[in-house]
């Protein structure tokens, strides 16, 4: 049997045949392994808020579980939005913390974080970063400790109570707010830094405007 | 056990033949993945599994193909393969395969793959391009190893993530290299390697 594998008619036949074959392979592939996978990316998630909620990740066996532990309940957003949430939860000596959830842009792709608010929904607590693909020991900082402290016991309002969210300011420069309410950027990583300041500006003065602002207001005005 | 022949398709490529350092295949995903040393022997090994397979499902169908649309025919073999050790990482190493990011996706224009189906796995049996895949892909992933050892030990102090320069050394004023995590550094890392490679091999021309 010589076949001609030169052919016009065998050669189409083949790449169906190939193409096919892999196609079918690929989405039992996919299809078997999705189950899987959504639980990673939820668990991935659920260290994400932790490490928010300023838990050392390696002295936490098992963060599913002590996800589940503090946990209370999720406020969705009113809006159709999916990246947008909002998750209550209570801390072991009783404190009450509200994790959200964070979106925007850095250099190369996204970047995102969760960001942990006392129950004044106006001191932070935590905050965790994380991105899709900045610049390996620049950009890439922004998930290291060292910058993610800083915000810690931050305010995001001012004292007249405006919203002036958290600026991430080049070191030696002073924001409009005032120098209470910024941090220092990753040197070397304008632009991430630039992103993770518009990222806590729109997010906090715009998609969680309303939650924020629920706030009864206090003495002043 | 084995043959001369083999022994050299199987060996070949770990020193004499060296895919990065000699043939320098590679070397874009090699700048990329070597910060630590947990994503580069992750990479190391897919690139094995993916270069091997790949070579041994082209060589069984190496009689078969049509030369017109042989390249088509590879490439879709190898993203197939990719995309199957994409998902598999994603579901059992999320961690490893959100380092990795694109780079997994990447291995499809890895030079290696489609250098070594073009070169050999279209003219070679199965089992001879089963040895020269795992040749290559160790070759690939020694070199890879070595790098983000180096890297991994200077730039961050730490091997696997565990600490090994103790705190006792920053406390006496050592301090990391941060030179170490940028991408250029694995460029001049690997510079050495071949540098070394090349002096002690002088006989091989």
């Amino acid at each position: 049997m010589k076949l001609n594998t030169n052919s016009n008619v065998y050669t189409i036949v083949y790449a169906t045949i190939v193409v096919i074959v892999v196609a079918v392979l690929l989405a039992l592939a996919h299809m078997g392994l999705k189950d899987t996978q959504d639980e990673k990316v939820k668990l991935d998630q659920q260290k994400q808020m932790l490490v928010a909620l300023r838990y050392d990740l390696k002295n936490c066996p098992n963060p599913a579980a002590t996800y589940e532990e503090l946990v209370v309940d999720t406020l969705q957003m009113t809006e159709d939005n999916e990246k947008a949430n909002i998750i209550r939860f209570h801390l072991p000596d009783g404190a009450t913390k509200y994790v959200l959830r964070l979106h925007g842009a850095g250099l190369w792709g996204g970047i995102g974080g969760y960001i942990a608010m006392d129950e004044d929904k106006n001191t932070i607590y935590g905050i965790n970063f994380n991105h899709e693909s900045e610049t390996p020991g620049l950009g890439a900082l922004i998930v290291e400790e060292p910058f993610r402290k800083q915000f810690e016991g931050k305010q995001i309002r001012n004292e007249a109570g405006k919203m002036v969210s958290i600026a991430v300011m080049k070191q030696g420069k002073t924001c409009e707010a005032g120098e209470k309410y910024q941090v220092d950027a990753v040197s070397g990583a304008t632009i991430t830094s630039t992103g993770v300041s518009d990222m806590l500006h729109e997010n906090l003065c715009t998609e969680y405007a309303d939650f924020l602002k629920v706030e009864p207001k206090t003495e002043e005005e | 056990m084995l043959s001369q022949k083999t022994k050299e398709t199987l060996l070949g490529p770990l020193n004499v033949n060296n895919p990065v350092v000699v043939q320098v295949l590679g070397i874009c995903s090699a700048l990329a993945v070597t910060v630590q040393l947990k994503p580069a022997l992750v990479m190391g090994i897919a690139v094995t599994i993916i270069v091997a397979l790949s070579n041994v499902i082209i060589s069984l169908l190496r009689n078969t193909i049509p030369m017109r649309i042989r390249i088509i025919v590879q490439l879709v073999v190898v993203a197939a393969l990719v995309t199957l050790v994409s998902e598999v990482l994603k579901a059992f190493a999320y961690d490893v395969a959100m380092q990795l990011s694109v780079y997994i996706g990447l291995i499809i224009t890895n030079c290696i793959l489609m250098g070594r189906l073009e070169a050999f796995a279209m003219t070679n049996k199965p089992w001879d391009s089963l040895l020269d895949g795992l040749g290559n892909g160790f070759g690939y992933a020694i070199i890879l190893i070595i790098v983000a050892f180096f890297r991994e030990l200077l730039g961050s102090g730490s091997l696997l993530g565990y600490q090994v320069i103790p705190d006792s050394w920053y406390a006496a004023g050592y301090e990391n290299c941060g030179m170490m995590m940028m991408p250029a550094m694995a460029l001049i890392l690997v510079g050495c390697i071949i540098w070394a490679h090349r002096s002690l091999n002088k006989e091989e021309k």
